[in-house]
């Protein structure tokens, strides 16, 4: 507005946009952090992944229990020198759950990351195909998603032996398909907006349209879906090792822990089974209260741009 | 209506196919020959080649498959050489009970689901709306074998109110009302699936809650009672349709953790002592049988919510 000359605006009033101006433009990723941090459940959730992450990784730095077999300290109760008791070949329970819940994070998260990378790829090449490739590649899809998950694990486990790349790679095969799925979403809605005909007009092949331009866009979705992957991922993986056809001995897993552990459950060595399963619901439901509120944030405030 | 029946019918169709190439696939990669399990782990290679060349598993990929297709197409699901007894019969003296287990779960889940959601709805963010909430979140977080786990050791061991494993009698009557045993098995599943049906019925429920002809209703004098159960459970109960629909594949195949950890002796058993045994053409044509399940439950709750909401009227 027009102030020729004449008094100062005071200072908070000159924040403020006038009628017909534009405040300025917060970008999605901020927005989306602020609503994240209001959440209080979502902050929960990510303090805790984040102590996990520290307790399996840096935990056996600090708290140095014995992962050897000592057949003189067996079953004993949680108490002195071993806060969380010894199993029933003597390791301690404690050292056990922070190196076992390092293959359960390292599944988790390489599984999420494949079932990202693979499904985000071929959902957009679908999404800007359309036509045949498009009902094609949706079929096989449905033909993915058709297949029970658990039965397929549990038959490759045991025909090929778990380890944590191999689930990782198991898993990451079932878990694609949905974020192909609302990532063509995604794409068949972008592929109509104005900048993807200008960059289709300045001559953006395929592959710089899609990395530059669509995928960006979609990292919403994909990073949600992402989220639920992990908690799913170790479950999986968690009911593999409970059933006995996760991973074995020497690496330590916090199914496999279970799988020991329940065996011992009628003796009332209840700390050698209700430690690893109360880890197990803590780390997931982290992961599930971090994609509600990831979902409510970034769902809607990236596409306020 | 006929032609998006005719087109849905093409999809699942075309997915079985996928599914059962899929499936054709992995047995070859996984147990491309039952020789080894015929002629002894000490057959030499030249026997087992000619016992390959009698029964038919060295003709090229897509014979085998073709025939695979003509046998399950005649209901020959395989034979289980560790057994000794086609996977068919096997599947036929278990099904029953597993579906005993699952329908009474699938009933009585959905007969709870509906109030409890209708009162999460109506009495949303109150003390009792977030204790159910946070009951259902954990449940959800909860691995299945951990529940089960819980419930065996407090009411079985600890308190030996139940019996810390399933009936295991193979007479259907006596499973039925073996209520001692079968308590534990049915109630954990409920749970567990409560989780899931209640949050969609809750947040369907929250949605109708928001439309405006229940306002009008209530404007116009309706009783609550009434409003609720003219015009509430039958628009909330749509998102159900779906997710009944969805369990089905769980009615026969599912339920394997289950059956495992209770020792029910169902098809989930089956399959899980198969897994110690290393008995490919059982664990395979569970498999299919579990993916078929699917594709005809996604083909029956697609088809359910069509006919039950009128305002689905395709094109």
């Amino acid at each position: 507005m027009t102030n020729l000359g004449t008094s100062p605006i005071p200072p908070e009033l000159a924040r403020m946009p006038e009628g017909g101006a534009i405040g300025p433009i917060q970008s999605g990723w901020r927005l989306a952090a602020r609503e994240f941090a209001q959440n209080k459940l979502a902050v929960v959730g990510l303090i805790v992944l984040v102590f996990f992450v520290v307790f399996c990784y840096l935990g056996p730095f600090v708290y140095h229990g014995p992962l050897s077999s000592n057949l003189d300290t067996t079953n004993l109760p949680p108490g002195a020198g071993h806060p969380l008791g010894t199993d029933n070949q003597g390791f301690d329970v404690l050292e056990e759950l922070m190196v076992g819940g390092r293959a359960a994070l390292e599944i988790g998260f390489l599984s999420a990351v494949i079932g990202m990378v693979w499904g985000a790829v071929w959902g957009a090449v679908s999404g800007l195909a359309g036509g045949l490739l498009d009902g094609f590649l949706m079929r096989i899809v449905d033909v993915l998603l058709s297949i029970p998950f658990l039965f397929v694990v549990l038959i490759v486990a045991v025909r090929y032996g778990a380890s944590v790349l191999g689930l990782s790679i198991i898993i990451g095969i079932f878990t694609w398909q949905v974020p192909a799925r609302l990532v063509r979403g995604e794409v068949l809605t972008l592929r109509v907006r104005d900048f993807v005909s200008a960059a289709r007009a300045a001559g953006s092949g395929w592959f710089r349209l899609m990395n530059r331009h669509l995928l960006p866009n979609s990292l919403g979705v994909i990073i949600v879906t992402a989220t639920f992957s992990v908690a799913d991922a170790i479950l999986a993986v968690a009911t593999l090792g409970f059933l006995g056809f996760g991973l074995q001995y020497p690496t330590f897993d916090w199914g496999d822990m279970l799988n020991n552990g329940i065996s011992y459950l009628q003796d009332g060595y209840w700390w050698q089974v209700y430690p690893v399963g109360i880890a197990i619901i803590a780390v997931v439901m982290a992961c599930n209260l971090l994609g509600d509120a990831l979902r409510d944030a970034l769902d809607v405030r990236l596409r306020r741009r | 209506m006929t032609a998006y029946l005719i087109r849905r019918s093409a999809t699942a169709i075309v997915v079985l196919f996928g599914v059962s190439v899929f499936i054709f696939l992995m047995l070859h990669l996984i147990y491309p020959t039952p020789a080894i399990d015929v002629l002894g782990p000490h057959a030499n290679k030249l026997t087992i080649a000619q016992w390959n060349r009698q029964h038919g598993f060295d003709e090229p990929w897509v014979e085998q498959y073709l025939r695979y297709i003509n046998q399950l197409l005649h209901g020959n699901l395989g034979y289980s050489y560790k057994l000794n007894q086609s996977v068919a019969s096997l599947f036929h003296e278990r099904w029953e009970r597993s579906a005993w287990l699952s329908g009474v779960t699938l009933v009585l889940s959905v007969v709870i689901a509906i109030p409890l959601g209708i009162y999460q709805a109506i009495r949303r963010n109150t003390l009792g709306d977030a204790v159910l909430t946070t009951g259902a979140f954990v449940t959800y977080a909860m691995p299945d074998f951990f529940l089960y786990l819980i419930a065996i050791d407090l009411l079985a061991i600890s308190f030996p109110i139940f019996s810390y494993e399933g009936p295991q009698t193979t007479s259907m009557i006596s499973i039925i009302f073996d209520f001692r045993a079968m308590t534990l098995p049915i109630v954990c599943l409920t749970l567990l699936n409560l989780a899931g049906y209640s949050r969609y019925m809750r947040s369907a429920a929250i949605d109708t809650l928001a439309q405006d002809y229940i306002k009008a209703a209530r404007a116009k004098g309706l009783p609550e009672r009434l409003v609720l159960l003219r015009h509430l459970v039958r628009n909330a109960f749509l998102p159900m349709i779906t997710l009944i629909g969805l369990s089905i594949p769980d009615l026969l195949a599912g339920n394997l953790i289950c059956e495992a950890v209770f020792n029910f002796p169902g098809l989930g058993l089956l399959f899980y002592n198969s897994l110690g045994n290393a008995d490919y053409p059982i664990l395979l044509a569970y498999t299919l049988v579990g993916a078929v399940l699917v594709v005809v439950g996604n083909f029956v709750a697609d088809i359910a919510l069509t006919v039950a909401d009128p305002r689905i009227r395709l094109v």
